[in-house]
C-alpha cells in the first residue's frame, strides 16, 4: 500500500540533521530518528534526506532495507510485536502470533485495515526469563498462552 | 548518613516490565506514610539474575530475598521488615519442598562466582558514587598513573582472557596488534549488538553496570593510545542505551571521560551508534561497516580491524563481557583473574539460562563448571517432570549438547571439541517434547533471514539447508538428504567469507551428528517423536479414556471433535488442522499423538 500522505520534516529531525551532518557515517543515526519522528520512513522524507545530506537515494534505501528495524509502511496505532527468539519459540511463541492472526484477521508483518493494529515477528527482546514474550507499544506481556491474547488485544481496542 | 536498611528492587529489563518500577514506586511511598523514610535507602538495581521468579527484592543487612512480589506487597514489606524486623514469610523464596528460608541455601546462587556481573543487583546503575565506592574506576585510575601501555598489555595476558564474543580471542593479544602500530588516529569500539536470540547476558551487564563498560573502553584508548570510541548498541533495548548515556554524562561531570582524564595529558571521549537489527553486524568488519553508516556487510580479512578497523584507522573492538572484565582484571591484577577458570579459558562465563528449565535467568559461573551443575543444580532441573534431551549453546552458530555431555566441563575448547560453541552466551534447554529437526530448522530459518547475501555458499547454503529440513519435517525427506546436508555443511564451513556463513551448518550438523536416529525417523518412518512437526501428527482419542467432558471439542477452532455429553468424542481427521488445542485442554490424557 503506497502511503498518499505527505510528510514534512519536523524541526526535530532537521535540528537532529545539522548536528549530526559533518560527522562521518550518519545516515544510520539519522534514520533512527526519522523512524523516531514519523514511526516509518516516509519516502517523501528519505528524498529529502537525500539532499540535505547530498546522498543519492539509491544508497539510502540499500541502508533501509537493509536492517529489520527500519520501516518503509506506516505501522498501525498499536504495534505488536511477537518475540521469535530461541526461547519464545520453544514454548510457543509461532501460536502466539497464529492466534494473533486470527484475532485481528491479518498475516503477521501486516495492519488491519482500520490502522489499529499492527502485528510483527520479531528478534530476541532478551526477556528470556518471561517466555513466551509479545510487547504491546513497548510494553511487556510475559508467560502468556494463547488464551490470554483476547484480552491484551481488547486492552487496546477502541 | 548511614542508614539501617538498604531495599534493593531490581530494575532490569524483565522485572522492569513486570512491574519492578510500580514496586519501586510503592515502596517509596509505604516508607513514606509508615514514617521511615529516613531509615533506609531504596535502591533500583540491575540484573539480579533470576528471572523465573522476579520481580525481585532483597533487603539488607538481613539478607530476605522476596520473589514475584507485587506493588501492593510494598506496604507488607516496609511494615514487616522495615518496621518490626521480621521478614514477610510468604515473599521469601524457598526451595522446593523446604519450608523454611535461609540466605546462604539458595541454590540458584551457589555455585555461581559474580565477576563482569559484581555490580549487578547491588548498586544503583545510574549512580556513579555507587559504583565508585565499589571499587570502580580504579582499575582506570591505576591505568593511568601507574601501568605503562605495556604493563596493561602484561597484565591482560597474565589473566588469560579471551573475547566473550564467541571466538574466545586472546584479548590481550588483540590489544597488542593495535598498540604497536604507528597512526594519527585510531579508535575503541564496543559491539553491544546482542544479536543471539535466546541470549541477553550483554543487556543485564548494560542495565545493570554500565560504568564497567565505560571505564574498560576508557582503559583500552590509554592502552592503544585511541582517543576515540564508539559502542555500538542494538535500538531494541533503549533500557540499556538510556543508563549507558547517564552514566557517561556522568563520566564526563567527574572528568573520568573527554578532555585530559583526571588531570593527565590523555583525552578520550564516547558516542553511543544503534544498531538496525542485523544479525551479521555481530561480526567485527560488519559491525564497523555499519558504524560508518553502510550496510552492514563483512569484509574479508585480514587485513583485520586492529590493523585497519573504523575508517580505515586501527581499531581495538571487544564485546560488552569482554569489557566488563577489565576494569577488575587491572585493578586486582591478571593473577587474581587467572585463579579461576581452566588451564586455556580464564575467569568465569555469563549464561542466559532459559527454555526448559526451572530457574531460567542469567547466571555467571567459573569456566569448567559441568552442564550437569548448571542444568540441574543452578537451574533446578526440568520442570513439569520431562526429561532432559539437550541444551543448546552458541544460538545459530552452536550445537546441541546431549546427556552424554553432561558432565563436561565447560570452556571454549571443550565446547568446540564436542562440535558446538562457546557463543556469546545463550544457553537453551530443550526437554522430550522439543524436535530437533525442528530446532535446526528454526536456526537455519533465522539465518536466511540474517545471511547478508554477500557470499554465495552463505545465502544459497542456508536457503538449500533450510528447505530440505523442511521436506524432512513434512515427511518428505529422503535418505540421501543427510549426506546432501553434511557435504554442503563442509562447503559453507571452509568457503564462506564470514564468521555468520562459516558456522551457519553447525545447527544441522550437531543435530544429525547426536540426533540421526531421530531425524531417520521422521524420513523413514513418517514419524516425529516430540509431536512438534504438525505434518507427521495425528491427534486422536482414546475412547477408554476419555469421559466425554466436552472441553476439547469447546477448544477446538475448527469444530471437528464430535461427541455427545458423557460419550467419548471422535476427532473428524479430514478437518483437523493438527493445533494441538485438544491435547493441551484435556485433562485426563485421553488425546494421543501418533
Amino acid at each position: 500500500m503506497q502511503t498518499t500522505e505527505e510528510y514534512k520534516i519536523t524541526d526535530a529531525l532537521a535540528a537532529f540533521v545539522e548536528e549530526w551532518k559533518d560527522k562521518p557515517g550518519n545516515l544510520i543515526m539519522i534514520l533512527h530518528k526519522t523512524q523516531e519522528e514519523y514511526g516509518f520512513i516516509p519516502r517523501t522524507i528519505a528524498i529529502e534526506l537525500g539532499r540535505m545530506l547530498d546522498v543519492p537515494l539509491a544508497k539510502i534505501y540499500g541502508v533501509i532495507t537493509f536492517y529489520h528495524f527500519f520501516k518503509l509502511e506506516k505501522p498501525g496505532k498499536n504495534q505488536i510485536a511477537v518475540c521469535m527468539g530461541t526461547a519464545c519459540y520453544l514454548k510457543g511463541g509461532e501460536d502466539l502470533i497464529k492466534e494473533l492472526e486470527n484475532l485481528l484477521s491479518i498475516g503477521v508483518n501486516s495492519t488491519t485495515e482500520d490502522g489499529q493494529f499492527s502485528l510483527e515477528a520479531v528478534r530476541c527482546i532478551g526477556c528470556c526469563g518471561l517466555a513466551p514474550v509479545l510487547t504491546v507499544n513497548g510494553e511487556v506481556y510475559g508467560k502468556l498462552s494463547t488464551d490470554d491474547l483476547p484480552a491484551v488485544v481488547a486492552k487496546y481496542t477502541e | 548518613m548511614a542508614v539501617k536498611n538498604y531495599v534493593l528492587v531490581c530494575g532490569g529489563s524483565a522485572c522492569e516490565s513486570a512491574k519492578g518500577n510500580d514496586i519501586y514506586k510503592s515502596l517509596l511511598h509505604q516508607a513514606e506514610v509508615q514514617g521511615v523514610s529516613n531509615d533506609l535507602q531504596i535502591v533500583k538495581t540491575g540484573c539480579f539474575g533470576f528471572c523465573e521468579k522476579g520481580p525481585i527484592v532483597k533487603v539488607l543487612p538481613d539478607e530476605a530475598f522476596y520473589v514475584e512480589v507485587k506493588p501492593e506487597d510494598a506496604e507488607d514489606i516496609i511494615s514487616e521488615n522495615i518496621v518490626k524486623g521480621r521478614m514477610v514469610d510468604r515473599l521469601l523464596y524457598k526451595e522446593e519442598g523446604k519450608k523454611e528460608y535461609k540466605p546462604e541455601n539458595i541454590k540458584f546462587y551457589q555455585k555461581q562466582k559474580r565477576i563482569v556481573l559484581r555490580n549487578c543487583g547491588l548498586i544503583d546503575p545510574e549512580s556513579i558514587d555507587e559504583y565508585i565506592a565499589r571499587d570502580g574506576y580504579l582499575g582506570l585510575e591505576k591505568a593511568l598513573f601507574e601501568l605503562t601501555p605495556q604493563q596493561i598489555l602484561d597484565e591482560l595476558k597474565k589473566s588469560g582472557l579471551r573475547g566473550r564474543g564467541g571466538a574466545g580471542f586472546p584479548t590481550g593479544l588483540k590489544w597488542s596488534f593495535t598498540q604497536r602500530i604507528d597512526a594519527d588516529q585510531k579508535y575503541v569500539v564496543c559491539n553491544a549488538d546482542e544479536g543471539d536470540p535466546g541470549a541477553y547476558m550483554d543487556r543485564a551487564t548494560l542495565e545493570g553496570d554500565p560504568h564497567s563498560v565505560i571505564e574498560a573502553m576508557i582503559i583500552a584508548g590509554k592502552c592503544v593510545g585511541a582517543d576515540k570510541g564508539a559502542i555500538y548498541i542494538r535500538a531494541e533495548y533503549p533500557l540499556a542505551i538510556k543508563r549507558l548515556e547517564i552514566a557517561m554524562d556522568q563520566a564526563r561531570e567527574r572528568g573520568l571521560l573527554g578532555d585530559n582524564i583526571l588531570g593527565t595529558d590523555f583525552s578520550f571521549d564516547l558516542e553511543i551508534r544503534l544498531g538496525a537489527g542485523a544479525f551479521v553486524c555481530g561480526e567485527e568488519t560488519a559491525l564497523l561497516a555499519s558504524i560508518e553508516g553502510k550496510r552492514g556487510m563483512p569484509i574479508p580479512k585480514p587485513p583485520f580491524p586492529a590493523a585497519k578497523g573504523l575508517f580505515g584507522k586501527p581499531t581495538v573492538i571487544n564485546n560488552v563481557e569482554t569489557y566488563a572484565n577489565i576494569p577488575v582484571i587491572i585493578s586486582k591484577g591478571g593473577d587474581w583473574f587467572a585463579r579461576y577458570g581452566t588451564e586455556g579459558s580464564k575467569g568465569t562465563k555469563v549464561f542466559a539460562l532459559t527454555g526448559k528449565i526451572k530457574n531460567s535467568g542469567l547466571i555467571e559461573v567459573p569456566m569448567g563448571t559441568t552442564l550437569r551443575e548448571i542444568v540441574f543444580d543452578i537451574g533446578g532441573g526440568i520442570p513439569n517432570g520431562k526429561k532432559f534431551k539437550a541444551v543448546q549453546t552458541g544460538g545459530p552458530s552452536g550445537g546441541v549438547l546431549t546427556e552424554d555431555f553432561l558432565d563436561t566441563p565447560i570452556d571454549f575448547d571443550s565446547l568446540i571439541s564436542v562440535g558446538s560453541m562457546m557463543g556469546s552466551g545463550g544457553m537453551i534447554v530443550m526437554d522430550e517434547d522439543d524436535c530437533m529437526v525442528d530446532v535446526a530448522k528454526f536456526y537455519l530459518d533465522f539465518c536466511v533471514e540474517e545471511s547478508c547475501g554477500k557470499c554465495a555458499p552463505c545465502r544459497i547454503g542456508t536457503k538449500k539447508l533450510y528447505e530440505i529440513l523442511s521436506k524432512i519435517s513434512q515427511g518428505k525427506g529422503e535418505i540421501e538428504d543427510l549426506q546432501k546436508m553434511k557435504d554442503m555443511g563442509q562447503a559453507m564451513k571452509k568457503a564462506s567469507l564470514c564468521g555468520l556463513g562459516q558456522t551457519a551448518p553447525n545447527p544441522v550438523l550437531s543435530v544429525l551428528n547426536a540426533f540421526e536416529e531421530e531425524v531417520l525417523e521422521h524420513i523413514n518412518d513418517g514419524k516425529c517423536r516430540a509431536g512438534k512437526c504438525k505434518d507427521l501428527v495425528q491427534y486422536s482419542i482414546d475412547e477408554s479414556k476419555c469421559i466425554g467432558c466436552t472441553v476439547c471439542a469447546r477448544k477446538c477452532p475448527v469444530n471437528c471433535i464430535s461427541g455427545d455429553r458423557k460419550v467419548a468424542h471422535v476427532i473428524d481427521q479430514s478437518r483437523c488442522v493438527k493445533c494441538g488445542a485438544c491435547y493441551d485442554s484435556c485433562k485426563f490424557g485421553a488425546v494421543l499423538v501418533s
